[in-house]
């Protein structure tokens, strides 16, 4: 089932272009100035010395009036013979992203306004960017100030394929691109002869051609819980439907907590129940047990669960006047739910002129880049471009909305695939005790967990150490993909979370080979931080080394020593480390070893003495 | 049923529950006109038959007696826990506003007065962005600094639905849940919904009152609308701007935006 609500269609683009003013005569043309008011907007110009400004209709507040510029964003109803639509002004001058940004959130569509003149200039690109990443997918782009170029076909083709091209680029189709004139009102509700050559709508066809916006009710399930409301001793959750629907007698599964209920009823007044209810919808949900929930947890239906992870890569924009910096503390908003949160990194930022990726260390005000955030807490989230709603927040510093994001967690393994510990076998009591073995060998049993990007050396040093340890007396053995991918882990690919499954598998068996007695070296990429504090986790304290072979991803590239690297940049190979796939630094490895900067032989000492220190007796 | 109130129905309670679930002490700002009328409808609905804190009058003494019999009929018939709040005389107010502005700003004061009194974090209000050109730049959660004052060169970003509700201490938010409904949806919901309102919104004598303030400072217009099917009409038709008989608005160019930004609603 689908179900319309009013298009809001916000204006966007480069500040001067003129997208007040072309509301303010779309309004006048379509008669939905109020009586008087094109008198008063007269009498305001004149006032000011300038010509009718029809952007003073939408303009109120009087500082606005002063700069003739919009400072923050307002909306209107716009009725065309055939549709509705609430319009969103927002103001195009770079400072302002802030306000331009709590406008165009709310919108389904956008009318980019540009400047005949001058073509799109680098906010009107922005303004593109942002509207695609605040999940906007419909745009008409009006070339505006055509009275300007008197109304040349060349200047408008000009334009037409410059802006078209840029927002291709971008990966968006305008639907219509349309010429106009807002201050001799051209082609706004009727064809002019004065733009005899176009062939296209005019703006209000290319409007009213806009598909209508509906709430997504096939999706899965999604409701964050708001509140819990207490009525007469009853528990009644509070929460939204962000997507999918619900009915009575669904059951309904919690994250990330995990927990499940029946839905006993969906109350309502002045009518007493609901029987189904779909996006877009407010529950008031009674479940058929007592269950332990708070605002913040995400229901949803078995059969399509949410992802469980603290870490996440996102595109962000960024709105603080202070640049943004790894390590940066703030606070998220998603869903419901408020957590604090860590710049884990910062990938890169983008270019909206060319698009590119730039490498960055911060990223300044109305920049927008990639970055790796790692929450506090366990979280239950979509991916972006699966589920919008669940897919996106706001981040917070103290008191102060600094960015917002979309998430894209699909290189991070679901923590749910994670087998909880069992509790219930009890330990066999082994008859030979960790102090004869150690005494037997003269060391003690430790695992050398080796983690660093594809070829930056793990097997190579793996091997030696196994080799020269072996040499002095130790008992070792090396665990890497070869022995492990053939048998034990036969059963596992390479998504994230089969990725996390041969991590903790290996973890496993690397803590049984310590435990008798050996130094177990494991020479995996393991690019998640939290597989690696788990595989740490199943030792004994004080006997994992977790060892970071440091070489950055040029390096890697350029030795290549199977081609993967080669490969996988051609699309050959999927989810690479590095390329298509996370991988998280060791932020406090026991020992850091950079095989860029030095041959083999040294880094091989190095190893070996580091290993003899910690495990000889 | 129109899918369009619907969503605006929906996404009044979201905000107004909301507000509840973050700002505590909450009350709501009730004017006994058609939009504050509709905004505890929905609160009712909301929290399913009973609003769960106080409902509030800014009293100036000024409204019209039909006014005041409509109040006692509801608020008893709604079980609302209700709060009349004398507003202050109008010697206090600021001597360089006009003079419909300044008996407006009684009401400012009396807010203020009640927020310190009851120490309030959230004030829900019936306010939309169509009424007046400046209300359209307001946020759905709008933060004021202790002295009550909107700072509207620096409102903080409002994304998707992720509403900020932290503030400092001595700050408070007005929530406006009826930001983006227009007077005719408010009109066609009440319709659809049978919510009560007050009889001077229909035409007697040939003339009815469009919006109501206090009876010293709101004029009729002409109208023959004797129902709200009538007024529904009427308003499909008419280009005259709604707060035309609200004279508070129109003494200056800057008056409503000085009167808001000082605190006013």
């Amino acid at each position: 089932m689908e179900r319309e609500a009013l298009t809001a269609l916000v204006l966007a683009g480069h500040v001067d272009h003129g997208k007040s003013s072309l509301l303010g005569r779309l309004l006048h043309e379509l008669g939905q100035l109020p009586a008087g008011k094109a008198e008063e907007l007269a009498a305001l110009s004149a006032k000011r010395g300038v010509p009718l400004e029809w952007s003073f209709a939408l303009d109120s507040f009087q500082a606005e009036r002063d700069q003739a510029i919009t400072l923050d964003t307002t909306r209107v109803r716009l009725k065309t013979p055939r549709r509705e639509f609430v319009v969103i002004d927002a103001p195009g001058h770079k400072e302002l992203l802030r306000n331009m940004v709590s406008g165009a959130s709310a919108a389904n569509a956008a009318l980019l306004v540009l400047d005949a003149r001058t073509g799109s200039e680098e906010q009107t690109l922005r303004h593109a960017y942002v509207l695609k990443m605040l999940g906007v997918r419909e745009i008409v782009v009006a070339i505006n100030k055509m009275d300007l170029v008197d109304y040349s076909q060349k200047m408008f083709a000009q334009c037409q394929s410059e802006v078209g091209g840029a927002l291709v680029r971008m990966g968006i189709e305008a639907r219509a691109i349309v010429p106009v004139s807002a201050r001799d009102g051209v082609n706004l509700c009727q064809p002019s002869s004065l733009l005899e050559w176009h062939r296209g709508p005019t703006l209000v066809g290319a409007l009213e051609a806009l598909p209508a916006s509906v709430w997504e009710t096939e999706l899965p399930l999604r409701l964050p819980v708001q509140d819990v409301y207490r009525v007469d001793e009853r528990r009644i959750l509070f929460g939204r439907v962000e997507s999918g629907s619900l009915a009575t007698g669904d059951e309904i599964v919690f994250s990330p907590s995990g927990r499940s209920a029946k839905i006993a009823e969906l109350m309502s007044w002045p009518d007493r129940t609901e029987a189904k209810l779909v996006a877009g919808d407010n529950a008031s949900i009674v479940l058929d047990r007592p269950l332990i929930v708070e605002r913040g947890d995400l229901a949803s239906h078995r059969e399509r669960l949410p992802k469980l992870t603290a870490v996440f890569d996102a595109e962000i924009f960024w709105l603080a006047s202070q640049p943004l910096v790894a390590g940066r503390e703030l606070t998220m908003h998603a869903a419901a739910r408020t957590v604090g949160v860590r710049v884990q990194s910062i990938h890169h930022r983008i270019d909206l002129l060319t698009l590119e990726r730039r490498p960055a260390s911060q990223i300044a005000a109305t920049e927008i880049a990639q970055v790796t955030l790692r929450a506090h807490q366990l979280l239950a989230l979509d991916d972006f471009a699966k589920l919008p709603a669940t897919g996106r927040f706001v981040l917070r510093d103290g008191f102060v909305t600094v960015g917002g994001g979309v998430i894209d967690a699909s290189g991070y393994p679901d923590q749910r695939a994670i087998p909880a510990p069992t509790r219930e076998t009890v330990p066999i009591k082994h008859q030979v005790s960790e102090a004869e073995r150690t005494a037997r060998l003269h060391h003690t049993g430790a695992v050398v967990w080796l983690t660093g990007l594809s070829a930056a050396g793990k097997s190579t040093l793996a091997m030696l150490l196994e080799r020269r340890l072996f040499d002095a007396g130790y008992a070792v053995f090396v665990l890497d993909g070869d022995n492990v991918r053939r048998g034990l882990n036969a059963n596992l690919g390479f998504s994230p979370e089969d990725r996390q499954e041969n991590i903790r598998r290996v973890g496993e068996v690397a803590a049984l080979f310590a435990e008798a007695g050996f130094v177990c070296i494991t020479a995996f990429i393991s690019p998640y931080r939290d597989d690696r504090r788990r595989a740490r986790a199943a030792l004994k304290s004080g006997r994992f080394f977790e060892v970071y072979l440091k070489a950055d991803l040029a390096a890697c590239e350029a030795r290549d020593p199977k081609g993967l690297y080669r490969r996988a940049r051609q699309g050959e190979i999927r989810e690479f480390t590095g390329i298509d796939s996370p991988y998280e630094e060791p932020v406090a490895a026991d020992l850091v070893i950079d095989t860029t900067a030095r041959d083999v032989a040294s880094c091989i000492d190095e190893l070996l003495a580091y290993v003899v220190a910690h495990c000889r007796v | 049923m129109s899918e369009h109130l619907h969503a605006l129905e929906q996404q009044s309670i979201y905000i107004i529950r909301e507000a509840y679930a973050r700002l505590k002490p909450l009350a709501l700002l009730w004017s006994l006109g058609k939009d504050s009328n509709t905004l505890v409808w929905l609160a009712r609905k909301a929290f399913l038959g009973r609003v769960p804190f106080p409902v509030m009058l800014l009293d100036t003494d000024n409204e019209f007696p039909e006014v005041y019999a409509f109040r006692d009929r509801l608020a008893q018939e709604w079980s609302l826990d209700y709060v009349n709040v004398r507003c202050p005389p109008l010697e206090e107010t600021d001597p360089t506003l006009p003079p419909a502005a300044r008996a407006a700003a009684r009401k400012t004061l009396g807010l203020k007065r009640i927020i310190t009194e009851r120490q309030l974090r959230g004030i829900l209000l019936g306010i939309r962005r169509d009424e007046q050109a400046v209300r359209g730049k307001e946020r759905i959660f709008s933060p004021r600094r202790a002295d009550g004052r909107w700072d509207f060169r620096d409102q903080p970003a409002e994304l998707w639905d992720q509403f900020q509700t932290d503030f400092p201490a001595d700050a408070h938010v007005r929530v406006h849940p009826l930001l983006s409904w227009t007077e005719l949806d408010v009109w066609r919901y009440t319709q659809r919904e049978g919510i009560p309102v007050c009889d001077l919104y229909f035409a007697r004598d040939g003339r009815r009152f469009r919006s109501l303030g206090e009876s010293d400072i709101t004029k009729p217009i002409a109208s023959t609308a004797a129902t709200i099917a009538d007024i529904i009409a009427e308003l499909e038709r008419t280009r005259e701007s709604e707060r035309a008989g609200r004279s508070m608005d129109h003494e200056r160019e800057d008056a409503f935006e000085r009167l808001r930004s000082a605190g006013y609603m």
